[in-house]
């Protein structure tokens, strides 16, 4: 089937996701969509799957023009998604799986589909265990099994969303293998990653998305260096970097390890001292959460030995941490970051030490306004923290920050924020730097990367490279790093510092 | 005791223990969509006063049974429409409707005290009723108590081998992925939140108007079992087949609480009793007891051997509930 | 930035909430007048017996006073695990456990010589640690074995009544034969003084508002409160902010049931001087409905307590007087907590209606990550928004 879409436009509140993507995919074809965090790529899946509707624009299947109501609607008109997580039932077994939501009768006739389903799999060198339990497969069996089922129901636009995040490599080659079949025979392929090498060796043609608009494209042989500049923006001239002359060794990982699910990294060394920033680079889910929760105390799953400040702090809890200095601040504000239905007030006052049993309301007020004028927060102390918009509410958790803290973790920092915040919050941190603490954060903003950072990681695909001096790197080396390719010289240093 | 009689009460044990299977079940199809229903108490005797008022008035058995239905149906109507529409805590509304039901039964109840009302028969199933042990046991009983026998492999199948029934679990289960597969997840809620609360409002009927007939009021001995319903559920792990032998259990704990009073003063009748909780409890615990954070590290620290043997046992009795219970389906 | 299409204001919004809240007062009156035509009494008879039942005399007021004392207790208690977003519906269970304890110290010393006005305090200290060891125990099921409290509480309030059963009836039973009036009545002397001819008790009657002052200003005033209240917002927040989070939840836990405690304690001592097996006689779970009720704001916990207190003893007359029955009491509580909650759902729907928000124009809006070149304006329009979360 050839898939058409026709100026696909989405908003969410004042932000446009989509703003106008018009895009001609032939059948036969499997189209690469690349681009970074925030680019657009998922809701424009989500669109054409059928899980969101777009505000305009149309879809056409075969020249005539479609309208999904719902993703099983979208399945009945031939398009199938493959989610990165695939949307299953663990407890359940694999052949009830695959029967939920499949037209039938009203008696599911197990053997049968299950014969069917067996074949399918067999013709693509597959294996489907029918009565195996979901939730003891591992990933990449689960996504198999979703992606035979999203053919047994008979789509013939198959959109896969990264797909080869937490697989095996034999995995890997399994599924490249079924999907360059599938094309041979006529099914349209939309492959969305952010690895390069992967769009190189599989895709026939590929477009890049970049803050919701089209940027370009492109047909095999790719030039891996022309879609890395379309996929990053290139540098500005930037003003005077601010740096802080290093101090003490304030933390110290050693064969440093963790997973979570899917996500992991091993074999860790490094060493930050006090007024350093280092950047954590990459796509997200690539580890650089798991690693600054690791650093704080919230991993369970963590391998190896880490120091702050000099003293062993392996196996100790999140709140020995955060007396031992350490500051977390996560990159989901409403959800873990802040108390919705607590006012600005109320936050400070449960940060700040608390002198005594009783609240000084005054004081926690004096407090309030404190922070607000420094942080240049809009808002009145007595404020709801959830009326306050998003970028208030990341200057609010900054400002949440106790004056002592030693190591500043933080995720995604200034996602969401305009320029003008960025930049005022940055002056904030680097304030805090010259004060001795050592920041470690992560970020899709490749600019803000090599601006504030002295030193970057680079997280792909559970390899950490780095760290890389930040001065010396270019956008260009940096896109290719996290896109999986190797970067041209001069750049790549070990791992350990 | 001589077989006879042993035969007998364990027939008498099934008869009275059929109201609870069948509220048993309703309850089970209702949390199998991902919904507590926890106003089973007050629905219970509500519908069992609501329906002998019916059929005190009207003569009939069939129409007391059917207006208990209603009364079921429409009390858990209330619940889904609070807690899906008004996104309400299921848990708050259906405490508040336990205890309104339940006074609302006692107060409108007051005139049809100790009235006398129709009363199902008994109808013996010729020629079956005659095989030896089984006969006594099974084919002696009235009309709603072989209804309940089958309505234990009716839910049964229908949960588990229905494509409808595949759907309702995957709904219980994991709301959002149903919805990718088609489900209508809020209306999959009502229709079975309904369903079970019309189960439990025919048992309240099958109390009134057979096992306890008539309306007694507060010594009719009926308040605190929806309570119990509410744990048989969870001891069976959400199975039609499985609640309905916790249902038996808990019947025939009750008649032998009564037979041995007077053998064994030294244990008391209220152990055997709430025995239904401390079991419920062991239940809830086993289940949950892989997810708590302290045992996943308790488990990183064993050694490989003993760790994967762990997590086997600990999954393996994880299975069971349906993971999108009391939890709130949002479409984007 | 201005928002267009947007038609709410402060003073608008807190009309819509009076309203809305008045009105599912109105319409709990008019489902009870309905329940009450329906069953074929006189509406305005059994309101005016209710409240004569109520205040009509120094007797019967101070009757109420005496419910009103375990009901304080019990929602005060309740508000506290509320606050950490916790449903302890094992309040009843420890409410019994509470009188429980209280009736085996008072046993154990009213033989001893202790003088009496000792032996009472320390038989209601007694009932508070029992009443908050059996809610520890719903804390730890819940904390460490991930037993859901509302089940874990169900179950205990059963095993608790049990118990209670198997003392009056075995090691505590009056001589001779055990029997449902309870268990041997205490002398007199080792009962909380009561003013004359009466059975309320102006210590529990200061016990109860002593505790009310406590908790409000437990939760509004103190850093435990807030931060008690933080976890049950936002427990993960609240972690990471700084709150040892499992360690709140137990204590809530375990204030709860010593207030439930303290209740059954004054039960026991106040009102009963013996223990009869429906010592809570439901007084946990109306706790839980006058929280929901008040909305779980503390300011209106006293007050509605006593409308409670007032509406139970009122209507204790009304089998002799209207033959009808005196749970008329519950159906009237039923329906105004059922639709205030119902309610305050539609309220929260109509106002997320109102402030959905209308797309941007054509040029105007901006791109997930506006280019580096350009500097927006600071986005911090604050959302006027002076009510429910959602």
């Amino acid at each position: 089937m050839d898939i058409r879409l026709t100026e696909i436009r989405k908003h969410f509140g004042v932000v446009k996701a989509n703003d106008g993507i018009s895009l001609v995919v032939p059948r036969g074809t499997i189209q690469g969509i690349l681009g970074e965090n925030g680019a657009g790529k998922s809701t424009l899946m989500k669109i054409i799957s059928g899980f969101q509707p777009a505000d305009s624009g149309t879809i056409s299947l075969d020249g005539q023009p479609v309208r999904f109501r719902s993703p099983a609607d979208a399945i009945r008109h031939g398009v199938g998604m493959l989610h990165q997580d695939p949307l299953d039932f663990p407890p359940l077994r694999v052949i009830d799986n695959l029967l939920i939501g499949a037209p039938g009768r009203i008696r599911p006739r197990r053997s049968e589909a299950a014969a069917a389903i067996t074949e399918l799999a067999n013709t693509f060198g597959l294996t489907i265990e029918p009565t195996a339990e979901v939730g003891s497969l591992t990933v990449g069996e689960r996504q198999q099994l979703e992606l035979v089922r999203l053919l047994w129901l008979g789509a013939d636009v198959l959109i896969l969303d990264e797909p080869t995040t937490g697989i095996s490599e034999t995995q890997r080659k399994q599924l490249f293998a079924t999907l360059r079949s599938l094309a041979a025979g006529g099914k349209t392929v939309i492959f969305v990653s952010h690895k390069l090498d992967e769009v190189q060796e599989l895709c026939t043609q590929v477009a890049v998305l970049r803050q919701g608009r089209l940027v370009g494209q492109a047909s095999r042989p790719f030039d891996v260096r022309q879609l890395v500049g379309l996929m990053f923006e290139h540098e500005v001239a930037s003003e005077a970097r601010i740096s802080c002359v290093p101090g003490e060794s304030v933390l110290s990982l050693t064969d440093a390890g963790a997973e979570h699910g899917r996500i992991r990294f091993e074999g860790l060394d490094l060493n930050l001292r006090a007024g350093e920033t280092i950047g954590l680079a990459g796509m997200e889910g690539s580890g650089q959460r798991l690693l600054l929760r690791a650093c704080a105390g919230l991993a369970p799953t963590f391998e190896g030995r880490i120091a702050l400040d000099r003293s062993d702090a392996t196996g100790k809890n999140y709140l020995a941490f955060k007396k031992m200095g350490v500051a977390y601040v996560p990159a989901s504000r409403l959800e873990e970051g802040l108390v919705p239905g607590m006012s600005l007030t109320d936050h400070f006052l449960l940060t700040d030490h608390e002198r005594g049993f009783f609240v000084n309301r005054r004081e926690g007020r004096r407090l309030a306004q404190d922070r607000i004028s420094d942080f240049n927060i809009r808002g009145r102390p007595e404020d709801r923290i959830d009326a306050l918009s998003g970028g208030n509410q990341q200057r609010a958790l900054l400002a949440l920050l106790r004056p002592g803290a030693k190591l500043i973790l933080l995720e995604h920092p200034t996602r969401g924020l305009d320029l003008e915040s960025v930049i005022y919050l940055w002056t904030k941190l680097k304030a805090r730097c010259n004060q001795g603490a050592a920041i470690m954060f992560a970020s899709s903003d490749l600019e803000e990367i090599l601006r504030y950072s002295d030193r970057i990681l680079v997280f792909f695909a559970g390899r950490v490279t780095g760290p890389l001096d930040a001065t010396s790197t270019t956008v260009d080396q940096l896109g290719r790093l996290i896109g999986g390719a190797p970067a041209s010289p001069p750049s790549d240093t070990e791992s350990h510092v | 005791m001589d077989a006879t009689t042993l035969l007998i009460g364990l027939a008498g044990v099934l008869a009275s223990s059929a109201p609870i299977v069948v509220a048993v079940i309703g309850e089970t199809l209702t949390e199998r969509a991902g919904v507590i229903n926890l106003s089973i108490n007050g629905t219970l005797l509500l519908s069992a006063m609501g329906s002998f008022a019916v059929a005190v008035t009207t003569g009939s058995v069939v129409l007391g049974f059917l207006g208990g239905a209603a009364i079921g149906a429409a009390i858990a109507l209330v619940l889904a429409f609070g807690s899906i529409t008004l996104r309400q805590s299921q848990v708050a509304i259906g405490f508040v409707l336990a205890l309104f039901c339940r006074d609302l039964s006692y107060f409108l109840g007051n005139s049809y005290m100790g009235q006398k009302g129709p009363r199902l028969s008994v109808h013996p199933i010729p020629l079956l009723e005659d095989i030896p042990v089984l006969g006594t046991l099974l084919f002696r009983h009235d009309i709603l108590t072989y209804l309940s026998f089958i309505l234990i492999f009716a839910a049964s199948w229908w949960i588990f081998r229905t494509r409808q029934g595949l759907m309702v679990r995957a709904v219980g289960e994991r709301a959002e992925a149903a919805f990718a597969r088609g489900a209508r997840v809020n209306l999959t809620r009502y229709v079975y939140t309904a369903l079970g609360g019309a189960l439990v409002g025919v048992a309240g009927p099958m109390f009134s108007l057979s096992v306890k007939a008539g309306w007694k009021g507060t010594i009719s001995g009926l308040d605190g079992l929806g309570w119990i319903v509410l744990a048989i559920v969870i001891f069976g792990a959400w199975s039609p087949v499985r609640g309905a032998l916790g249902a038996y259990l808990f019947g025939l704990l009750q008649w032998l609480s009564v037979l041995l009073q007077p053998h064994l003063q030294q244990i008391p009748s209220q152990v055997l009793q709430v025995a239904p909780f401390p079991l419920m409890i062991l239940t809830l615990l086993l289940v949950n007891i892989g997810n708590a954070e302290w045992v996943e590290r308790v488990l990183a620290a064993l050694p490989a051997p003993s760790r994967r043997l762990a997590t086997r046992v600990l999954r393996s009795l994880r299975v069971v509930s349906p993971s999108s219970l009391g939890v709130p389906f949002q479409r984007d | 930035m201005s928002r267009p299409g947007l038609s709410e204001s402060r003073p608008r919004i807190a009309a819509i909430n009076a309203g809305m809240q008045m009105g599912a007062l109105a319409l709990a009156f008019l489902l009870t007048t309905a329940i009450l035509l329906f069953a074929g009494a006189p509406p305005l008879a059994a309101y005016r017996e209710i409240a004569a039942g109520a205040v009509g005399s120094f007797d019967s007021f101070s009757n109420v006073l005496v419910a009103w004392v375990p009901l304080l207790l019990a929602a005060a208690g309740v508000l506290v695990t509320f606050a950490a977003g916790l449903w302890n519906i094992g309040v009843e269970g420890q409410i019994v456990m509470g009188a429980v304890f209280t009736t085996w110290v008072l046993r154990l010393l009213q033989e001893s010589g202790v003088p009496p006005a000792v032996a009472i305090i320390v038989a209601m200290l007694a009932g508070m640690i029992g009443g908050g060891l059996w809610a520890a125990l719903a804390g730890v099921l819940r904390t460490f074995g991930g037993v859901n409290e509302i089940f874990g509480g169900l179950g205990l309030n059963f095993v608790a009544t049990a118990l209670t059963l198997w003392l009056i009836f075995g090691p505590w039973k009056r001589p001779g034969v055990g029997s449902m009036s309870g268990t041997e009545p205490f002398p007199e002397e080792f009962g909380l003084p009561t003013v004359a001819g009466s059975r309320l008790s102006l210590w529990s009657l200061g016990l109860g508002i002593f505790a009310v002052i406590i908790i409000y200003v437990l939760l509004e005033r103190t850093h435990f409160g807030l931060r008690l209240r933080a976890v049950g917002l936002n427990h993960k927040a609240a972690f990471l902010l700084g709150v040892p989070t499992w360690q709140y939840g137990l204590v809530a836990f375990v204030f709860c049931g010593g207030l439930a405690g303290l209740a059954g304690g004054v039960q026991v001592t106040g009102v009963y001087h013996r223990l009869i097996p429906s010592i809570s006689s439901g007084y946990g779970f109306l706790g839980l409905m006058i929280a929901m009720l008040i909305l779980y704001r503390a300011v209106w916990l006293a007050p509605v307590a006593l409308f409670f207190a007032a509406v139970n003893i009122g209507s204790i007359q009304l089998p002799i007087v209207l033959k009808l029955d005196s749970t008329l009491s519950g159906v009237l509580q039923g329906t105004l907590v059922l639709l205030v909650l119902l309610v305050e759902g539609a309220r929260q729907r109509y106002l997320k209606k109102l402030r959905a928000k209308v797309p941007p124009a054509p040029g105007t809006g901006h791109s997930p990550r506006p280019p580096a070149a350009a500097a927006l304006p600071a986005s911090g329009a604050v959302i006027i928004d002076g009510s429910g979360e959602d």
